[in-house]
């Protein structure tokens, strides 16, 4: 596919290299500073074009005129609104995907029609994000949450503790457990290396347990796994910005909620937007300040800062002075696994956030979302099957017919409105929203293959 | 340095090299004038040398890095230089030493053109073909060749080809695969190639010297298959036509893309390097013709037209073809050719010199310094085409220039202590180190007079002057060799 991607900042330059990786794409990838682009050059196999990306002679150099998709990350919505405009007008670029910050461009949904502003999807890392960390809020115990077919199915991440029932025994006694639960085990990590779980697997304390289940048993199946957390009252944010201010607003209903922001405008600004948090002006890593809002009693401490360094070294801070869980938002891939063993509880890599987004629009296949796991190396697809029995590789079809590649499992099945958690005998059908997990990515273009349709279904 | 992933890649090229070897046996089998064996055993020795680097490495699959890069082109450029002298050494027609021979080889592959084989049209064909064929592979370089058939090179493609393209700025690419853009670029080669064959053919050339001399045309080399080079066939269209695809070849390959892409000319007018590069050959036509008029060197006004112009063309793309005794020209029109040769072609092209972007970025920068002195506080971008440059390609292109002239210089002192006199010491230089061919004095006509030592260094000037001085000198440093 050839891809157009307007914007090498933290995102721009994550997708791309993403999306560089694999073999079927051509990238070119625009932006304003011929720093960073040459950084990339040298890096990936991708072209680079230095300009705005909103003009219609750059897109031009860029190749708008055959290009198959434009995904426009610029950190101006305008600009990227301008860009599809000008994509779609111009050059007839079929898919066009554009990074939309603000709210206020996306409370009218009118607004994004062909006839208007031809942008075909609209993604927000920042609310992207935000959702992530509540999810994260909502199950303490769990280390990621992730939704399917609109939050009916969700896959859970948790880290197995002696005093979860489960933890020593067999998956298949959860049975026995909870007689009215139905749920499926994706994949074990145990020391960074994938166990097939099979219904004999012991889980054993350490494990890093993925499993899907409606949402609402996501609770009673985390328990299984360890002891619940109490569940989450106070929660302190370190940072106003876009993601901070998004997740106050979000969580002061439900929860106790102190923001702390380093510039005086900003804080001002917050204070107006949100109604019961308490906006603090100050230094995130100033431990009079922590000790002086009680950090000892807070629930939650979240970093969410653009500094990475600044992200850890006040969640190291808040952790030593007291707070129970600490979470921090980390853009570098290398520092994720540095402080994730160690004194941060959960790391957050939003761009692994954003990015499953965006692959759910370029994979072939009738594909609805993308989750990458495990910083990439793994992916939770859902997947909409189509076809009959003899166009299409998977509907009608029994689980266990379905030649599926090594270390794909199909997890669960999402028909209408009824989620069936999949079981060796059960049969797709039409229409399904199926549920895979892979937990090798180089798999992805055979599971691709198995979801495209045969040319019989046209 | 990762010298086992560079020897895997080193056999692997070698390999593919030695299938360079099997057109001239085919020539041979068909002609039957001299003899099969240099080629068979040329063949059998770079395949097995091939596989003996490859096979005990095949498993280190590593990203190049950048200094891996260098020494992978430096190495490919002198093992083939040595690998591509097996015919000609093994040949008993014509009996060349080990020196001789691999200074054909390498003046073959850098599409230098000089030659040291006298007595040309009495040699077989498949020799003959072969030297042709070398000087076709090297035009584009077989290092993106490389690139194009072998996807396993990946963004380690990528510095290979950037230490193997010519011109200041290298990370443009036409399509944003390295191995789409290496596949492009061969294409429009070929293309041309066989464009240039097919009007050679038409106009009264045999089909043998039609695809020869086609080779040797787009590759801006300059070998012919006779002694008289183009000016045995004494024919003007044949003279035109080389004018043409010789000025087509020296063109950036990036233009012809965006040219063949769009199906339009416009590439062509808006880029300034191109205007640069016909104006000056324009001009300097202009000049050779009226003075070769005024002295009255030829008898016709049209043979001065035809042959000024053809001369011109062929020493300002640095191609080297003859079609008359250039050296013997009145007044300073020799020494001018060279000049102009110091030129050469535009960046990306496959022509040699200095090449046009450079120059045209020097006198820019004159022209800067100039303003400066009248408005001491005005700012003052470099442009080119509208667009100003980074400091950075500018201070590379001085870097460029001071190292060019300072080999030169050394160079042409070297041969000078070997015994050469000036003339042809300055010119053989010149020659080679902008990949030209053909100098005055002594090596007017061919190189085979000169010593055993001014031929090593001129092999040596060929080689950096194919790979832009900087790709061949960074291995001396002591910077690169520290880990």
């Amino acid at each position: 596919m050839n891809i157009i991607i307007l914007g090498a900042g933290q995102v721009g330059s994550t997708v791309a290299t993403e999306l560089a990786r694999e073999e079927a794409n051509e990238i070119t990838i625009v932006d304003k500073d011929q720093a960073i682009l040459s950084e990339l050059q040298d890096r990936l196999d991708l072209r680079t074009i230095c300009g705005n990306g909103s003009y219609p002679n750059i897109l031009e150099m860029a190749g708008a005129d055959d290009a198959d998709m434009l995904i426009a990350l610029t950190n101006s919505d305008e600009i990227n609104m301008m860009a599809c405009q000008i994509a779609s007008s111009l050059f007839h670029t079929p898919t066009k995907i554009a990074r939309i910050r603000s709210s206020e461009y996306l409370r009218n949904p009118n607004l994004f029609s062909p006839e208007s502003i031809p942008v075909d999807f609209m993604i927000s890392p920042e609310s992207l994000v935000t959702d992530y960390i509540h999810h994260l809020i909502e199950h303490p115990s769990a280390l990621q949450v992730l939704d399917f077919a609109g939050g009916k199915v969700q896959l859970a991440a948790v880290k197995a503790y002696d005093s979860g029932p489960l933890v020593g025994h067999a998956i298949k006694t959860v049975r026995q457990h909870m007689p009215d639960i139905d749920m499926r085990v994706a994949a074990i990590f145990r020391d960074g290396q994938s166990i097939k779980p099979s219904a004999e697997c012991v889980v054993e304390a350490g494990d890093e347990v993925y499993f899907i289940a409606a949402r609402e048993h996501i609770p009673a199946v985390l328990s299984e796994m360890r002891k619940l957390e109490k569940p989450i009252k106070r929660v302190m944010l370190a940072g106003g910005g876009n993601i901070g201010g998004q997740l106050a607003a979000l969580l002061e209903k439900d929860y106790q909620v102190k923001v702390i922001e380093r510039f005086a405008g900003r804080a001002k600004q917050l204070s107006g937007m949100l109604d019961s948090s308490i906006v603090l002006l100050g230094d995130a890593a100033d431990p009079d300040l922590l000790t002086e809002e009680s950090i000892e009693s807070m629930d939650v401490f979240c970093a969410l800062t653009n500094d990475d360094e600044a992200n850890i070294l006040s969640s190291m801070l808040a952790k030593r002075l007291g707070a129970k869980k600490v979470m921090s938002l980390i853009n570098r891939p290398a520092y994720v696994d540095l402080v994730e063993s160690g004194l941060i509880d959960i790391a957050i890599s939003p761009h692994q956030v954003t990015i499953g987004t965006l692959l759910a629009h370029i994979r072939r296949g009738d594909v609805v979302a993308v989750h990458a796991l495990r910083r990439g190396s793994a992916e939770a697809i859902e997947a909409i099957a189509h076809g009959d029995k003899s166009s299409s590789k998977v509907v009608g079809r029994s689980i266990e017919q379905i030649k599926l590649p090594t270390g794909v499992t199909i997890s669960a099945i999402v028909r209408g409105d009824e989620v069936i958690i999949a079981h060796h005998d059960t049969m797709i059908e039409s229409e399904d929203h199926v549920i895979l997990f892979l937990t090798d990515k180089k798999k992805i273009s055979e599971v691709e293959r198995l979801f495209q349709v045969g040319f019989t279904y046209f | 340095m990762q010298l086992l992933v560079i020897q895997r890649i080193l056999g692997l090229l070698l390999v593919i090299f030695s299938s360079t070897l099997l057109p001239p046996i085919g020539i041979e089998l068909y002609y039957q004038d001299g003899s099969v064996m240099p080629f068979v055993e040329a063949f059998i020795l770079t395949l097995v040398g091939g596989i003996a680097l490859y096979l005990p490495v095949r498993n280190q699959k590593k990203e190049l890095r950048l200094r891996d890069g260098f020494l992978v082109v430096v190495l490919f450029w002198t093992v083939l230089g040595i690998f591509g002298g097996l015919p000609f050494y093994l040949s008993e027609t014509p009996d060349l030493s080990i020196t001789d021979a691999i200074f054909e080889s390498i003046s073959g592959l850098t599409t230098t053109g000089a030659t040291v084989i006298v007595g040309l049209d009495q040699m077989p064909h498949s020799l003959l073909f072969y030297r042709q064929e070398i000087q076709w592979l090297g035009g584009m370089g077989i290092i993106v060749l490389a690139v194009a058939v072998l996807p396993m090179l990946g963004i380690g493609g990528m510095q290979l080809f950037r230490a193997e393209t010519p011109g200041p700025m290298k990370d443009n690419k036409l399509t944003p695969r390295i191995t789409e853009t290496a596949k492009a670029l061969w294409y429009i080669y070929l293309g041309l190639t066989v464009a240039c064959s097919l009007a050679y053919w038409v106009a009264g050339m045999g089909l043998f010297d039609a695809i020869a001399h086609a080779f040797s045309t787009v590759a801006i080399g300059g070998f012919s298959t006779h002694d008289a080079s183009m000016g045995y066939f004494d024919n003007t269209a044949i003279e035109l036509i080389a004018v043409v695809f010789m000025l087509l070849s020296g063109v950036n390959f990036a233009i012809h893309f965006g040219a063949i892409r769009n199906r339009t000319l416009r590439p062509y007018w808006r880029d300034s390097e191109f205007k640069a590069y016909i104006s000056v050959l324009a001009v300097v036509s202009v000049i050779t013709i009226s003075y070769l008029q005024i002295n009255r060197t030829f008898s016709s006004t049209t043979e001065s037209i035809v042959t000024g112009l053809f001369q011109v063309v062929s020493i300002g793309t640095t191609t080297g073809f003859t079609t008359a005794e250039y050296y013997s020209w009145p007044g300073f029109l020799p020494v001018l050719l060279i000049y102009v040769s110091f030129i050469g072609g535009c960046s990306g092209s496959t022509g040699g010199g200095i090449k046009v972007i450079r120059i045209l970025l020097l006198v820019k920068q004159g022209a800067r310094e100039l303003k400066r002195l009248v408005h001491p506080n005005a700012q003052i971008a470099v442009k080119i085409g509208k667009k100003p440059l980074p400091e950075k390609v500018l201070e590379a292109v001085w870097g460029f220039f001071a190292a060019y002239f300072a080999i030169s210089a050394l160079m042409i002192l070297l041969l000078m202590a070997s015994g050469l006199d000036l003339e042809t010491s300055f010119s053989a230089v010149a020659a080679c180190l902008n990949n030209l061919g053909p100098g005055l004095g002594d090596v007017g006509q061919n190189f085979a007079s000169i010593n055993d030592f001014a031929k090593w260094v001129l092999c040596l000037a060929m080689l950096l002057g194919r790979l832009e001085i900087f790709t061949l000198l960074v291995l001396f440093t002591p910077a690169f060799w520290r880990k």
